[in-house]
């Protein structure tokens, strides 16, 4: 007798669970049909919806994700929950998407067209905030979004995720606009990114995961890593500036691509500062400690990523060192920054690198330094009171955006700043990524140009008010009532009646009584649904 | 090696041999209906001509090829399953049989509690129909006027004599008629408790579609219940989510006592055909398990194949696919049909289930033609040639919806002419 359990499934499953990858690819295409005829009203209507199902459960899922991945700290991470459900929706409420432009000068008129089937690869770092925020980016212009979760935080991004879903469906988005891959695996999400129904692969996560989006031969906005460099300078209030770090730099443990890697302070500033470092909070280690620290986080020269998003007591801890209690970040000091300095690459950690250098303008080539071992086209920061500084760092240091007097963390990901707030840091040619900036909405969204000739003989036309969309009244798809259960009135006024609106210069068809017909309709299918679970 | 085997001199020559050694008048009714088609190769939803004419299928052998021609991941089912399987013994307990019967129970109306097999649809019913009559201890079978279910022994005779007297094979006595959706006719034909059950196709295809009246099946089940009868749903054709559910029985309401599945079954790949009884139906299976049997009844590779083709078609991504298609063409044919409202007289339609009707008596036939020269290959109602049936697949794109909806509207037109200047098919 045997005792293993008898099965013909093998004969019937894909480990990978490819070919439902590719069921849901399928079932995307139809949803991005049906979501590009939608109008602004109808957009805005899902967007919120869905924006505000996130925020609703923003504790409830930072707590999960911090379970599940058992890193960053829970309180943060509401914080981006809010910042990138709710708050992202009201940062682009004035903003349209949607509706065609109209450039009476230039006999232009540009008609918004989604990117269609996004592919949203999202990491384990900031596992929810980036699912809301790929989700709404893309509901706010119209696409219908594959989630691809980072494996380690699969269970709280798949229930965010449907979240969104169910609360876009019920505000009227058509089914299938967001979906959710179960059981990430490579084959998985090789075939997702190979297919062509995949319009566009928005990419966060690790270098090799970013460089596989960009060679799949599927359009991809991708971004790299950072490796942040903060000059501080003796004309910058120093004190703010020491808050401001050990804030950034504790802020949901360092598990921010954009938090500080290594402070560069000139010799004439670095007394103050490192006194008021303390007081924010920070600890400074000295050489053995650093050393421990160093080999602890560094093993073999490379990061331990058990301890992405620990916090500094727990890593003080972990290399047999006794800090004070209320330590937020431990300063490592180091000579040079030299790619065989361990602390001187990313570290998603609350340990800070610390480098003294003569004078600020070689704290410039330092951070240039910093960048050269990883990070380039991503962020950089600097405290400083002089413009002509500020100009020379910005200009030198080969990243997009440079945060000035503010925590780089939230700072580079617009929540303190007037850049677009993100959770995706466009790299740009520095990075290897084809996106330069924070990624927004503009970025989903491309435009067909309606351009007359530029002869000023021939008229251009009047466009005023016109929009070629109608968000549909019922649910898309309409349930598959029989055509004799319909009711006459439908049957014969049918044409455009169902899921989709003809476009606006067509008659509609349903003429005055429209409303009237779709209550009828959706009267019908209540009924039958009710039926259904009745039986 | 099939080139060896399968070689003919020209299409000609092969139309030829087929008349001569395979059935004359159907190969013949086939030229003289402007369809001289001979399927070569076939993929997804395309079959091409031996001469290389690619066709849209949207007659699907009645949904056999409801996940497409050669579907990949079937296709790799049944090749892993021919490493190991074969058809298999049909005497003893099977792996395949068993776990393909429990998928179907579980995924079945609520009550359908056992699995009978056989190798097809005609089959499948007389098993059905042998359960009922053992259940009832009675005689008695009432089908609808003009219903099709299959052309064996037993199921040949609920059908349209068209198929029956021929072959002497009509049984008026024990096999009753009565109109469709004419409910009054369905009580007076079981008043005499004398009937054993009721079959129905839930939509019944070979007679173009016509669908029930609001509330006509669930009343008939009644009517079944009230009279001691059992109700068979023959879901053949309207399974396997063509109407957006699993089985279009459940869109009614009705739990039936039989149901009865086949064709697209196993995905096109290997014939199988499935009964599912609830346990009062099913009472032979207890009593004498081998009262009735069926060598290639529940073939091995066929179950692993209908397992394969289960799993797809219960993806929720494919229901909510189906809809969307449906949807498609609701507003595709309306359209169309407001450009040629006196020849386009109606569409029955219930999810992906269509009968397209047209104002002559062998309308479809006409536009069963234009529609092959335009690259669509759908085939006319054989019990009423007004209508076409009009089966998409259930995995269609929005792309290859849109194709098949332009080349129907020129067809539709171009059948109106050829009525018009009254010309013959």
């Amino acid at each position: 007798m045997t005792e293993s359990p008898i099965s013909v499934s093998e004969l019937l499953t894909d480990p990978a669970g490819v070919p439902r990858a590719r069921a849901m690819l399928q079932r995307a295409e139809w949803a991005a049909r049906a979501f590009a005829r939608y109008d602004k009203p109808g957009v805005d209507a899902i967007v919120r919806a869905a924006a505000e199902a996130g925020a609703a459960k923003a504790r409830e899922y930072a707590e999960w994700a911090v379970r599940e991945t058992g890193f960053g700290v829970a309180e943060h991470k509401v914080l981006k929950n809010i910042a990138c459900s709710t708050g992202i929706a009201d940062f682009y409420a004035g903003h349209d998407y949607v509706t065609p432009r109209i450039d009476a000068e230039a006999k232009i008129v540009e008609v918004p067209r989604p990117a269609g089937v996004v592919l949203a690869l999202t990491p384990s770092t900031n596992p929810v905030a980036t699912v809301f925020f790929k989700c709404l980016l893309a509901l706010m212009t119209r696409s219908v979004v594959v989630v691809s979760p980072h494996p380690l935080a699969k269970e709280v991004c798949a229930d965010a995720a449907r979240t969104l879903a169910g609360a876009a469906v019920r505000a009227g988005a058509p089914d299938g606009v967001i979906q959710v891959v179960d059981e990430p695996s490579v084959p998985l999400i090789d075939a997702l990114m190979t297919d062509e129904r995949t319009s566009v692969i928005v990419a966060t996560g690790g270098v090799p995961v970013v460089r596989a989006a960009y060679s799949s031969g599927t359009p991809a906005i991708g971004v790299g890593p950072g490796n942040v460099p903060v000059l501080v300078d003796a004309t910058a209030d120093l004190g703010q500036a020491a808050r401001r770090i050990v804030d950034s730099k504790s802020f949901d443990n360092s598990i921010l691509c954009t938090n500080e890697s290594v402070l560069i302070v000139p010799e004439q500033a670095a007394a103050t500062l490192l006194r008021h470092l303390k007081q924010a909070g920070a600890y400074l280690l000295a050489p053995d400690e650093r050393d421990r620290i160093s080999e602890l986080l560094f093993p073999g020269g490379r990061f331990d990523i058990r301890f992405v998003g620990k916090d500094a007591s727990w890593i003080a801890a972990e290399a047999g060192l006794r800090v004070p209690n209320r330590t937020r970040v431990l300063l490592a000091p180091f000579d040079l920054v030299v790619p065989e300095e361990p602390l001187a690459h990313e570290k998603l950690c609350p340990v800070l690198g610390l480098v003294r250098v003569p004078t600020a303008r070689r704290g410039i080539d330092a951070a240039r330094a910093v960048l050269r071992l990883s990070g380039r086209g991503h962020s950089a920061a600097i405290h400083s009171a002089d413009p002509q500084l500020i100009m020379e760092y910005g200009a030198a240091v080969e990243v997009l955006r440079v945060a000035v007097n503010v925590g780089n963390s939230l700072g580079s990901a617009g929540l303190e700043t007037n850049l677009a707030p993100t959770m995706t840091i466009g790299t740009g040619f520095f990075g290897r990524s084809s996106v330069a900036e924070n990624l927004h909405p503009s970025h989903l969204v491309q435009w067909t140009r309606l351009a007359y000739n530029r002869d000023p003989a021939e008229p251009f036309g009047d466009f005023t008010g016109m929009t070629p969309w109608q968000t549909p009244a019922g649910p898309v798809p309409m349930y598959p009532v029989a055509s004799n259960q319909r009711g006459d009135r439908l049957a014969s006024a049918s044409a455009g009646g169902q899921a989709y609106h003809p476009a606006r210069s067509e008659p509609n068809g349903l003429g005055t009584d429209a409303g009237a017909l779709r209550e009828q309709i959706r009267r019908l299918i209540l009924e039958e649904l009710s039926q259904l679970a009745g039986g | 090696m099939a080139e060896e085997l399968i070689s003919f001199a020209s299409k000609q020559d092969m139309l030829a041999k087929s008349k001569q050694f395979w059935n004359p008048d159907k190969t013949q009714f086939w030229i003289d209906s402007g369809v001289p088609l001979v399927i070569d190769r076939r993929e997804a939803y395309f079959i091409y001509d031996v001469e290389g004419k690619r066709l849209i299928d949207v007659h699907l052998n009645g949904g056999t090829y409801n996940l497409g021609h050669r579907n990949p991941e079937v296709a790799a089912a049944v090749t892993a399953a021919m490493q190991r399987f074969d058809i298999g013994n049909h005497h003893f307990p099977s792996l395949a049989r068993t776990a393909l019967a429990e998928a179907l129970v579980s995924s079945a109306p609520e009550g359908l509690a056992k699995v009978m097999y056989g190798s097809g649809g005609g089959e499948a019913i007389d098993i059905a129909l042998k359960s009922a009559r053992h259940a009832t201890q009675k005689r008695g079978i009432v089908s609808v006027a003009k219903a099709y279910h299959g052309h064996t022994g037993l199921a040949v005779a609920t059908g349209d004599e068209r198929f029956a007297t021929l072959f002497l094979a009509d049984r008026p006595e024990e096999f009753t008629h009565v109109p469709f959706n004419d409910t009054d006719a369905m009580e007076a034909a079981l008043k005499a408790r004398d009937v054993a059950a009721v079959i129905m196709e839930t939509i019944p295809a070979t007679y173009g579609f016509p669908l029930p009246a609001p509330g006509y099946l669930a009343d008939v089940k009644k009517l079944c219940e009230r009279y001691g009868a059992l109700y068979i749903a023959d879901e053949v054709q309207t399974g396997l989510m063509r109407t957006g559910e699993l089985w279009a029985i459940s869109k009614h309401g009705v739990n039936p006592d039989i149901l009865v599945s086949g064709k697209g079954i196993s995905g096109g790949m290997y014939p199988v055909s499935v009964v599912l009884a609830t346990e009062a139906a099913a009472g032979w299976l207890t009593e004498d398990g081998f009262a009735h049997m069926s060598t290639f009844g529940g073939a091995e590779l066929g179950c692993v194949a209908a397992l394969k083709t289960l799993e797809i078609t219960t993806r929720p991504e494919v229901r909510s696919m189906v809809h969307y298609i449906a949807a498609v063409f609701t507003e595709g044919l309306a359209r169309i049909q407001g450009q040629y409202p006196d020849w386009f007289t109606g569409i029955r339609q219930d999810g992906l289930v269509m009968g397209l009707e047209f104002g002559h008596p062998q309308g479809a036939k006409f536009v069963m033609k234009r529609l092959y020269e335009n690259g669509v290959w759908a085939i006319f109602s054989t019990l009423d040639p007004r209508v076409l049936q009009y089966k998409p697949g259930i995995l269609l794109t929005p792309a290859l919806c849109e194709e098949l909806l332009e080349r129907t509207e020129v067809a539709i037109g171009k059948a109106r002419d050829d009525v018009a200047k009254g010309g013959r098919r």
